[in-house]
């Protein structure tokens, strides 16, 4: 399962593919340090939130709700359905993992959006160090970000007034344009789009994502 | 409501969710059809996330500034942009039509 290929050189490699993520990630976490004290946390609650969470749509998900007047356990949940994709992700990315069932958990919590497309070698499999190397730089300005939004607060800007809302759309599609290359990934793309789009008015916020994920069994037709 | 509680709980659900693929399927081999499924399964991901946060507003579908700022951008990264273009023009076009 260990690939020839040195860690180290794939590391790298992760580390450069994720800077240009990592830059947007410090806007869009600035946005979430903004929006996390206009809900009520403190600023020291922003910044933990975005250090030991680390994942964006779920953290937005939890300041709507609560900026709505949602209690806690909305909040929660609406963060595990955010997050549900991951269950899809951390599938995939399972049998690329060594070692232990502890060890591979942990080695699972570096998954986000960006550094497992990145890692995603195309064959199925993923070259892990790669992830963590795309993962590392953005985890960084996720937290620096965070901080400097949460410490200047609401006294700084709108979010909106300066269309930072945009960039967490804007964001996927960029990873979205590197991933169609093909007729196969364009179709799965079109019917995954579509299978969102149409459950966003029935279901919670989240499920959409994951129930687009099954467009992939696509990948089995000939 | 004890926020951090809240956060505790969020930072649990996400890791269990985030642990449990590795957990139960790791160290095993690929069956040739789950490297098919996988191999394209970041399109799926990725187009319902650009279309439920550009286009949805909660549990409602909504087109506003920021639905052309996205629109932009997609077109910059389809002509080769960067990602720090393209979010910055997804700023830029959203600040623009939203103050006008």
């Amino acid at each position: 399962m260990e690939p020839a290929d040195s860690g180290s050189d794939s590391f790298r490699r992760g580390v450069r593919l994720g800077l240009p993520y990592a830059a947007a990630g410090f806007l869009l976490s600035l946005s979430f340090g903004v929006l996390a004290r206009e809900a009520g946390f403190s600023a020291a609650q922003a910044i933990v939130t975005s250090a030991i969470v680390f994942a964006g749509s779920a953290q937005f998900a939890v300041v709507s709700i609560l900026l709505g007047g949602g209690g806690l356990l909305p909040a929660v949940a609406a963060a595990g359905l955010m997050n549900a994709r991951f269950l899809a992700m951390g599938i995939a990315l399972a049998p690329s993992l060594p070692g232990g069932a502890l060890k591979r958990a942990a080695q699972g919590q570096t998954v986000v959006d960006a550094s497992w497309v990145h890692a995603n070698r195309g064959d199925g499999t993923f070259d892990r160090w790669l992830l963590f190397g795309s993962t590392a730089p953005q985890y960084v300005t996720w937290f620096l970000g965070t901080t400097v939004g949460a410490l200047a607060g609401d006294s700084l800007f709108d979010p909106e007034r300066f269309g930072l809302d945009a960039i967490f759309p804007a964001f996927f599609f960029v990873l979205l344009i590197g991933e169609v290359k093909d007729r196969r990934t364009r179709l799965v793309a079109l019917i995954g789009g579509a299978i969102a789009l149409a459950l966003v008015p029935f279901t919670p916020p989240g499920v959409p994502i994951l129930a687009a994920s099954t467009a992939a069994l696509i990948g089995l037709a000939r | 409501m004890n926020i951090w509680v809240l956060i505790v709980l969020v930072a649990v659900v996400t890791a269990a969710i985030k642990a449990a693929g590795p957990i139960a399927l790791g160290g095993r081999e690929l069956p040739p059809w789950f490297s098919s499924v996988v191999a394209v399964m970041p399109g799926a991901v990725l187009a319902a996330l650009v279309v439920t946060t550009a286009l949805a507003n909660g549990d409602e579908l909504s087109v506003g500034p920021d639905t052309a700022g996205v629109a932009a951008a997609g077109i910059v990264a389809w002509r080769g942009g960067s990602v720090i273009t393209c979010v910055l023009v997804a700023a830029a076009v959203t600040a623009g039509l939203r103050a006008i």
